[in-house]
């Protein structure tokens, strides 16, 4: 579908290469924004929500935090400290980072026991949390984890975070890649909305589309008053203009293109669903492997968790055992990307971890 | 209560805000001589011919994917990038000192080689250092820098007003009273918004005080082959440097002489003592670059790369470059003849003299106003003028238009 969209754009005379507007094409920041919100989310009637184009899901956390790090809380205390799920995925932190913030906290998101996500140690950060204190979270595909908060889990987050006034700042890496249906994946997402919080939203399309090289994102802001979107928007412009100055076309043009005609958007959910499935079904033919090789462990985790990443809770020791005895690859979290896994190498990555977990390993310990 | 209710509206940057007022505007003879884009003879966008044929390139073969691409960028890319302001045989790049960083257009090479100089250049994180860019220059540097974290950004003497020309004695004066180590903006040709470059001779005697002083060149090359036609002559002063020994960053822009300003394809040129010196700078760019992109858009790298290492490709690129800077150079010249046939009061010799996209008029604000609203001739507070603006069909009425605010407004 990409490409036959693509061959689209290029073959179209009418389009040129001129500059897009500072925040980015606008039918794609509107849709990009109907997307995470659902078009008849009453931030969007209210005119209180909007969406700056960026590059890919980095550009947005990256124009997040210099927004927060210049103009959250002006008048009072500024940005406080920013909190991140632990583990959290890849470069967030070096992010905020780049952007000025340097108090970086983590609130207990992975349970190592259960292997998954436990709510209760959350709230407990949540309420010692600081006031006006930045929650970073995933409204779904957690990353590296895979591990999702359930709908009454968010419920009590949001509870806890209405009362004690936290800043949330929502991270949606590939949506529609979780639960296979887009509107699922933003739930989190358009209940805090629904609540009244104000909040932005990190959107990444380089998963969900497959467009990764061409970098389309979208920071979505969700304000209280249509009067403080265009103060906030015209801050981010201000930043965009000394960071990437305009945001490039091609990806943009061909996500709004698929989004707003019904036969492509048919054929992009088609695919989710294709993709999700199969995920689905590597994580049960992991777990049956693992089962059958006589694992000593339960790993229902492996199929409970879900988006890209599973953590399977392997220890670092069992990890360098996998990467050094068995070609397998991954990081030291333990953290895999399931659809890295292909039918020619499922039994291999089975039995490496089968071996990994029942082995000594004493030439592994530090 | 919002926790932004305090943040205030953010003025818009002046030359967008121009081209806004010029869409309201109804008046039927409207021009806009403000935003500095390409625009054919019939005011169009102009997508390069060699451009649209590299991109049905791209688009059916199907070996190409979109995967990410390396945070640094399309390996092909920076080569190829580097070595088109460098020169084929230049011996920096023979002796493997060079390397290029995929950027986000020009700004984003800018962008990156600021973050970086802040982090690592005279000192660590010495955010005192001083910055120096021309007086005027283009409106975003300063904010590139000071955003990047440097607190001093300051001005050195580049147009004289009165002779209409390059200030170069207090120019170099400026150089001689620079604390050493000292960032100096150089724009590598076709100047922004003077359209008033050095001469080579002129470059001569600013390197000679800068290598003396030890202070760090910071290029800016937005117009490589736009400026003259040629692409070896708009890369003179760069190289010229780099045979002189220097270290320096040039930041390249492929968005106006590609034509491909929304694909955002620029690329960091690091010049360095030696190689090990370059690949522990890029070692460290990448972790900027991860921090803000992540990794480059992958079109415009491709197209340019195609372009560059393709023979009859390059030579069509050549060419439709020349075309453009053919038709600025011909405005030029229809402009001034025109004013010179009206009489207009005042010497316009330097419409031709300067040289790229834009001119320095020489109109003071008033004119300006005038200019604005009374003859809706669209142009900058500052008296630049984008040539590219200026076609067959309209190059009358501005004249005209020229003429009477000159007459009427002191």
């Amino acid at each position: 579908m990409t490409r036959k969209v693509m061959l689209q754009i290029c073959s179209d005379p009418t389009l040129t290469l001129d500059y897009l507007p500072t925040l980015g094409l606008p039918e794609f920041t509107r849709s990009a924004t109907e997307l995470a919100l659902g078009r008849d989310s009453p931030a969007i009637r209210e005119n209180r929500a909007g969406g700056v184009q960026t590059l890919g899901g980095t550009g947005a956390i990256r124009l997040g935090a210099e927004l927060l790090q210049r103009w959250y809380n002006v008048g009072g205390a500024r940005c406080g400290p920013v909190y991140l799920s632990s583990p959290s995925g890849g470069s967030v932190a070096a992010t905020l980072q780049g952007a000025g913030i340097s108090d970086i906290r983590s609130y207990r998101y992975w349970d190592p026991d259960k292997k998954g996500f436990s709510v209760e140690p959350l709230l407990e950060d949540l309420e010692v949390a600081p006031e006006q204190s930045v929650i970073v979270l995933y409204a779904s595909a957690h990353c590296p984890t895979g591990a999702e908060p359930s709908h009454a889990d968010w419920k009590q987050i949001a509870e806890v975070m209405m009362r004690r006034r936290l800043f949330p700042f929502f991270l949606l890496p590939c949506q529609g890649l979780c639960w296979g249906d887009p509107a699922q994946d933003a739930w989190s997402l358009r209940y805090f909305v629904s609540l009244g919080f104000e909040l932005l939203c990190a959107q990444s399309f380089s998963t969900n589309f497959g467009l990764y090289s061409d970098r389309v994102g979208s920071l979505l802001l969700v304000l209280k008053h249509s009067s403080l979107l265009l103060a906030v928007q015209s801050q981010a412009a201000s930043l965009v203009h000394s960071l990437w100055s305009r945001p490039p076309g091609g990806g943009a043009r061909l996500v709004t293109m698929v989004l707003n005609n019904p036969a492509l958007l048919a054929e992009w959910k088609e695919g989710l669903r294709v993709m999700v499935e199969r995920g689905m079904l590597i994580r049960e033919k992991l777990k049956e492997r693992l089962r059958m090789l006589g694992i000593p462990e339960f790993w229902d985790h492996v199929t409970q968790q879900r988006g890209l990443y599973c953590c399977t809770g392997l220890t670092e020791e069992q990890v360098q055992f996998l990467v050094m005895r068995c070609h397998v690859y991954l990081p030291a979290s333990g953290c895999v990307n399931v659809t890295a896994i292909s039918g020619r190498t499922l039994d291999h990555v089975a039995e490496s971890i089968y071996l990994a977990v029942t082995s000594d390993l004493q030439e592994y310990r530090h | 209560m919002s926790l932004f209710a305090e943040v205030p509206q953010a003025a818009p940057v002046a030359v967008f805000k121009l081209t806004a007022d010029f869409r309201e505007d109804k008046h039927p003879s409207k021009v806009n001589l403000g935003v500095g884009a390409y625009r054919t003879d019939e005011c169009q966008p102009w997508v390069l011919p060699v451009v649209r044929k590299v991109e049905q390139l791209i688009a059916n073969n199907h070996s190409l994917n979109h995967e990410y691409l390396p945070i640094l960028g399309l390996p092909e890319f920076r080569a190829s990038a580097s070595k088109i302001a460098l020169g084929e045989d230049s011996p920096a790049i023979k002796e493997n000192r060079v390397g290029g960083v995929q950027s986000l257009g020009g700004t984003g090479a800018l962008r990156i080689g600021a973050e970086f100089l802040r982090r690592w250049y005279n000192g660590k994180n010495n955010t005192a250092t001083p910055i120096y860019v021309s007086a005027p220059t283009w409106e975003n540097h300063n904010a590139v820098f000071s955003d990047a974290g440097f607190t001093d950004v300051r001005p050195y003497r580049y147009w004289d007003a009165e002779k209409r020309g390059l200030a170069l004695a207090g120019f170099l004066e400026d150089l001689e009273n620079a604390p050493e180590y000292s960032v100096f903006l150089l724009h590598a040709c076709a100047h922004n918004p003077t359209g008033t470059d050095p001469t080579p001779d002129e470059w001569k005697q600013i390197a000679e005080i800068m290598e003396r002083k030890k202070l760090f060149a910071f290029f800016d090359s937005a117009y490589q082959g736009f400026a003259s036609g040629d692409l070896q002559k708009d890369a003179w002063a760069v190289r010229y440097f780099v045979s002189k020994g220097f270290e320096l960053f040039c930041a390249q822009s492929f968005s106006k002489n590609f034509g491909l300003y929304n694909e955002r394809v620029g690329n960091l040129t690091v010049v360095a003592k030696d190689s090990d010196n370059a690949s522990r700078i890029l070692s460290q760019m990448e972790k900027i670059v991860r921090t803000i992109w992540s990794n480059p858009p992958s079109q415009g790298a491709r197209i340019v790369a195609t372009t560059l290492t393709t023979p009859e490709l390059f030579a069509e690129w050549k060419d439709n470059v020349k075309t453009m800077a053919d038709r600025v150079l011909l405005m030029r010249s229809q402009l001034k003849a025109k004013l010179q046939a009206l009489g207009t009061p005042g010497t316009w010799e330097h419409i031709t003299q300067q040289i790229g996209m834009f001119s320095f008029t020489g109109l003071n604000p008033n004119q300006v106003g005038y200019l604005i609203k009374e003859k809706h001739v669209y142009l900058m507070a500052s008296g630049r003028i984008n040539m590219c603006g200026l076609t067959t069909k309209n190059l009358d009425y501005v004249a005209e238009s020229i003429h009477e605010t000159v007459t009427k407004i002191q």
